[in-house]
């Protein structure tokens, strides 16, 4: 099976290098949210509340532009499978004498390498505008750690959805809903920031200790209870979408 | 030797009711070319899927190569060989990358992946097209390489469905070609087509499926057979001398009636051999002859015969 799932990972990795349309938007879309954020908003560091030892806000916004990108990522990753099954490709997989979970895991392979791109990408672009790693590379290795772990769950979310939807358009307006879950979590400004009911619900919302988690080496050194929760966070994530995406695809099989 | 595919009582039921396959029997022989012969909607596609592991049946049994499609399918997925209708292949990707990918997939060691990859290109005739990618093929070099990636794990069985629906005739040909190759390798092909002429070139032996039902099976010239025998078709000169065709062609056969004044037919059930005495009986009847044709039983005849529809215009429209 490993064999199986190392050759999908392979072929959906140069899929996605073979289609910039899908590509682009990964990091397009977060990078302009980023500058939006950064140009318009970085006073935000001098509300009463807001952390007084950030570097800066560009600093701080990095990690909301990671989990965004992520979280397009998950988007990507759905909708190429909806274009297999639309297209076919996915009924020759399933005849293919493999352990069908293959596939799906062969998908989340690839995601989760692309996700390691997705962060040093935004870890580059931080460094190139002044941002610090504090935690230096020890802090960047575990940013991307979590961020491979949060995107493969996202990666698992968008394949749950196409293989339940079976169409790319579907997955396509459904999956942004997930982007009103990352508004209303501290990714983009502190808890203590927000104002209720937005607090309360970040306070139980993954995305914030998924994001806070991936901050906490960037504007910190290392420190074990915001990076635990992060792991803890993205973990979660990733357990609960592969496992509805596994059941998707068990869903699938019986119907079809 | 057992079956390679056996079927009994196959059904399959979607939601909302509808039976796309209403409890087919079908037994093919190794080595054997099965037709499955059906228009639009018939069921082809459905039993085929069933057979092939990807829908699971709602009632009765089916075994390919020996398995049980449903409670062996990994077994049976490793025997078979797949080329589904519309050619479904990964467009972002090149002929060489796709077929390696399925023979990784089929199991083949790595150290064998690209030379079995290069020779089944080769024999679909894609060498020169191998580092495309995908998208840039025709419609029939699409088929040659869904082709060769049925074969890449030289399948004991192979199911084709509707291999050559949209393609120009030099394609069609060179895919018959190439199944004529597999049986003669001793290939079991189990072949789903709406072209009649199709069906005849290549099959064994031909099931018609009609509403989900398998209404008539057998050698195209067995069922050819069943529905009535040649006929001469002959057009006269004039219309003058057409009492005294009748009555020259009733000694060999029953002359059909034709709406044509120009036109009698006379059944001839030993066929092309029936020409000459024709010939000279009308001649010596006084009887001028325009032109004279010998017409078999299509499986036109066959399908209407048994579904009441003709499949013909069905194909065509496809």
């Amino acid at each position: 099976m490993t064999r199986a799932v190392l050759a999908l990972a392979r072929r959906a990795l140069r899929n996605v290098l073979r289609r910039p349309q899908f590509v682009a938007p990964l990091v397009v879309f977060p990078s302009l949210m980023l500058a939006a954020n950064v140009g318009g908003l970085s006073r935000t560091t001098s509300l009463p509340g807001f952390p007084t030892d950030v570097h800066g806000f560009l600093d701080f916004q990095l990690a909301a532009a990671i989990t965004q990108s992520l979280l397009l990522g998950g988007v990507s990753a759905g909708i190429a499978v909806a274009l297999e099954i639309e297209g076919g490709f996915f009924d020759r997989l399933l005849a293919a004498p493999i352990p069908r979970i293959a596939i799906v895991l062969g998908r989340l392979a690839a995601t989760s390498v692309i996700a390691v791109a997705q962060v040093a990408y935004f870890l580059a672009l931080g460094l190139i505008f002044g941002a610090q790693i504090r935690a230096g590379i020890p802090g960047a290795l575990l940013v991307a750690a979590i961020g491979a772990l949060a995107g493969t769950g996202f990666g698992a979310l968008g394949v749950m959805l196409a293989l339940r939807a079976r169409s790319a358009s579907t997955v396509q307006g459904i999956f942004p809903l997930v982007f009103v879950v990352l508004f209303v979590s501290s990714a983009f400004f502190p808890r203590q920031l927000l104002q209720s009911p937005a607090r309360q619900i970040a306070r139980y919302n993954p995305l914030s200790y998924l994001a806070d988690g991936m901050r906490d080496p960037i504007i910190h050194t290392v420190r074990a209870t915001p990076v635990l929760d992060g792991f803890a966070a993205a973990a979660g994530i990733a357990a609960v979408a592969i496992a509805l995406s596994v059941l998707a695809l068990r869903g699938r099989l019986g119907d079809t | 030797m057992p079956p390679a595919i056996q079927a009994v009582g196959l059904e399959r039921e979607f939601k909302g009711g509808v039976k796309a396959v209403a409890g087919i029997d079908i037994e093919v022989a190794a080595g054997e070319v099965y037709g499955f012969l059906g228009p639009n909607g018939a069921g082809k596609t459905t039993t085929v899927r069933m057979l092939v592991t990807l829908l699971r049946p709602t009632g009765g049994s089916a075994t390919v190569a020996g398995f049980d499609v449903a409670t062996r399918p990994a077994d049976v997925r490793r025997q078979i060989g797949v080329a589904l209708q519309e050619a479904a292949l990964d467009p972002l990707m090149t002929g060489r990358e796709l077929i390696e990918l399925q023979a990784t997939l089929h199991g083949i060691p790595p150290r064998q992946v690209a030379a079995r990859g290069r020779e089944l290109i080769e024999r679909v005739g894609l060498a020169n097209a191998q580092d495309r990618r995908v998208g840039t093929y025709s419609g029939g070099m699409r088929r040659r390489l869904d082709l060769a990636m049925a074969l890449i794990h030289s399948p004991s069985v192979l199911f084709l469905d509707e291999p050559t629906t949209g393609l120009d005739p030099v394609s069609r040909v060179t895919l018959w070609d190439e199944v004529r190759r597999l049986k003669a390798d001793g290939t079991t092909v189990f072949l789903t087509t709406q072209y009649l002429e199709e069906a005849d070139q290549l099959a064994d032996r031909l099931g018609i499926i009609s509403g989900g039902l398998l209404v008539a099976e057998g050698t195209p010239s067995a069922l050819k057979a069943e529905v009535g025998s040649p006929h001469l078709d002959v057009r006269l000169a004039g219309t003058d001398s057409l009492a005294a065709a009748r009555e020259a062609l009733g000694r060999f056969g029953l002359v059909r009636p034709t709406s044509d004044p120009c036109r009698v037919s006379v059944a001839v059930p030993d066929g092309a051999s029936a020409i000459a005495p024709v010939v000279r009986a009308l001649d010596d009847a006084g009887v001028l002859i325009a032109s004279l044709d010998v017409v078999e039983p299509t499986l036109d005849d066959v399908f209407l015969a048994k579904t009441g529809e003709r499949l013909a215009d069905d194909a065509a429209a496809a």
